[in-house]
């Protein structure tokens, strides 16, 4: 059969492997928390679903990073803007949920507009009180940002570094108009307080552990989601584009078209990460649009390795354990334990962890 | 449906007309006209300078005249479209410098410029029929690389990166060819089937090969057109061209 064999069998032992884990999450996480009890030294705690659920999510953001940046060529350093305006779509409805029982005790009014003096709720917070629009909102309005930014951004053939640095322009204008208080979106404290989501209290374990399993299931969704477009010849024009963008135009494929697809449809996985992030960690503020997140998010796919999806996963997880570890034993070192990181997997690693793993190619 | 505006000619494959393109004050291009007929094998030399390459930048939408014009046929202005329009429109081009896709494989550098709609959606959903995947097969042969399907493009040596893009251009199947050098860097039992190739394509494809080797122009060549400072300096059989006494002086240096 003439079909393209060359580095399948190292993939999908990947995905097997990936998969795998992915399902001893789900079944474990419950397991360790609710089964084990909490007297046992096998006990999962809080902190520890909480842990698990905010890697699935970086995981997932990271898995966005690499689609684009993997596999089109595509680096972008705003990605956290997608993931903060899911999360923030999340917040609103968080917020309306609280109803009265803010400080407050406006019914209507989340308590950031009480303090500001608001009379009434600013249209764009109209039907955020609905779970299925909130939802819809998480995917919509990061995908309509995408869809605008990437049509003129790929229409004027901007590429490379200076792609990066409007994409970083991006988050970083979002970050100050999300700083302002006249903006809606609660200034610089942001949305916190929850209490809960769909009537589940949110400061029980069992409502932890049902969002670390949807975001388990969520990641791996995504994740053969983007396994079949990048095996799909559609990928192959992806990663065309990625090692010749004007020759592939010359085949006759709207190389933009491709682009921006791509791109809005990594958006949308990173603002679905963010939604499910938000309510885990019960707080979203401005400070995640900053710069750096990311830039961080890049390095996570460098050190896990470019155009695999799941080096770009475990790179997430690695180097969140990595900061979760040196920010709390030596929270000096953090910047610049990642700064040398990512030095150094350039330098050595240029396929990040993932190219440490036995190809077909090289046993040949 | 719009006709080329100032034809003096009819029922041509291409036709080009006062084409002018100025780089930086200097003509790459000068009032450029010339014009491809169906089915035939054309064949372009001339000094380094005298524009070949722009002449087929202009065709595949790369680079846009100042002035003139420039028609696939009777209804495509080549001078409105995009570059992935035009190639889809059927014009196909192989590059001076051999461009594959270094990091795809053999076969995956051929499914790429398989014919058919190139659209993100449809791409998502295509499948490599029956029929194609016999074609590819037969195609694998014919440019020699059975053997290396499989394998990444980069791997491959010079000749056989060039070999590869003149599979892709018949993978195409366009209905005009451009053929930028062909035979660089290759052995002379690969040049003299690369003659053949051509030959054989003579007929259902229009082609335009731009080429140095003078030897491999002389076995191919039915008309041939000598460009000199972007303007066509003359046209005829091989046997005419190189009897002309301006030819002689601008290309031959004699």
């Amino acid at each position: 059969m003439l079909r393209p064999l060359q580095g399948i069998a190292g993939r999908e032992r990947g995905d097997l492997w990936f998969l795998s884990v992915l399902a001893l999450v789900v079944i474990g996480v419950p397991l360790f928390n609710q089964v084990v009890p909490a007297s046992s030294p096998a006990h999962l705690s809080t902190y520890g679903i909480t842990l698990i659920g905010k890697y699935l999510c970086y995981g997932l953001l990271a898995l966005s990073v690499d689609l684009i940046w993997g596999y089109c060529g595509i680096l972008s350093l705003g990605h956290a803007a997608f993931f903060s305006l899911g999360g923030y779509a999340m917040g609103m409805y968080l917020m309306r949920q609280i109803g009265p029982r803010g400080v407050y005790g406006n019914p209507v009014l989340p308590d950031f507009m009480v303090f500001l003096n608001w009379k009434s709720l600013p249209w764009f917070w109209y039907g955020f009180n609905h779970f299925a629009i909130a939802m819809l909102m998480v995917g919509l309005a990061p995908a309509l940002l995408a869809l605008i930014f990437g049509w003129f951004a790929f229409r004027s053939r901007v590429t490379g570094v200076y792609f990066a640095i409007i994409t970083q322009a991006l988050t970083y204008a979002l970050m100050l108009a999300f700083f302002r208080n006249d903006m809606g979106f609660g200034g610089n404290n942001g949305f916190t307080d929850f209490k809960d989501i769909l009537g589940f209290d949110l400061h029980t374990d069992g409502t932890h552990v049902v969002l670390a399993v949807i975001s388990a299931i969520a990641l791996g969704v995504s994740y053969v989601a983007c396994r079949i477009v990048v095996e799909s010849r559609a990928g192959r024009v992806i990663r065309a584009i990625r090692e010749a963008e004007s020759r592939t135009r010359f085949l006759g494929y709207p190389v933009e078209s491709f682009k921006l697809w791509l791109f809005v449809f990594s958006a949308v996985l990173a603002a679905v990460a963010g939604a499910l992030y938000v309510p885990q960690i019960g707080i979203i503020n401005p400070s995640e649009f900053a710069p750096i997140n990311s830039i961080e998010a890049v390095i996570w796919v460098a050190v896990g390795g470019r155009g695999t999806l799941y080096g770009a996963i475990a790179g997430a997880v690695l180097v969140n354990y990595a900061k979760t570890y040196l920010t709390g034993a030596f929270p000096e070192v953090w910047l610049y334990a990642l700064g040398a990181l990512f030095v150094l997997v350039t330098l050595f690693l240029p396929r990040g962890l993932a190219g440490l793993l036995p190809s077909r190619e090289k046993r040949k | 449906m719009s006709v080329p505006a100032a034809k003096t000619t009819r029922n041509k494959r291409l036709y080009l007309e006062d084409l002018t393109v100025s780089f930086d004050g200097f003509k790459a291009l000068n009032n450029l006209s010339l014009y491809v007929e169906p089915g035939e094998l054309l064949c372009i030399i001339g000094p380094n300078g005298a524009g070949k390459t722009t002449m087929m930048d202009v065709i595949t939408g790369k680079t846009r005249p100042d002035t003139g014009s420039a028609w696939f046929g009777e209804d495509m202005d080549l001078l409105r479209l995009t570059e992935a329009e035009i190639a889809a429109g059927g014009i196909g081009r192989k590059f001076q410098k051999p461009t594959v896709f270094e990091e795809l494989t053999v076969f995956e550098n051929l499914e790429l410029a398989l014919a058919g709609k190139r659209s993100f959606w449809r791409m998502l959903r295509a499948r490599i029929s029956a029929a194609e995947q016999g074609r590819m097969r037969e195609l694998l042969d014919i440019i020699g690389l059975a053997a290396h399907w499989n394998l990444p493009a980069r791997i491959l040596s010079h000749g056989q990166k060039q070999w590869l893009e003149i599979g892709m251009l018949l993978m195409q199947n366009p209905e005009l060819l451009l053929v930028d050098e062909p035979v660089a860097g290759m052995t002379p039992q690969e040049i003299e089937y690369t003659a053949e190739l051509l030959l054989s394509l003579e007929g259902e494809h229009s082609i335009v090969v731009v080429e140095h080797d003078m030897n491999f122009v002389r076995s191919i060549a039915r008309r041939v057109a000598v460009l000199h400072e972007g303007q066509l300096l003359v046209e005829g059989d091989m046997a005419k061209v190189q009897k002309d006494a301006r030819v002689k002086e601008v290309y031959l240096g004699v």
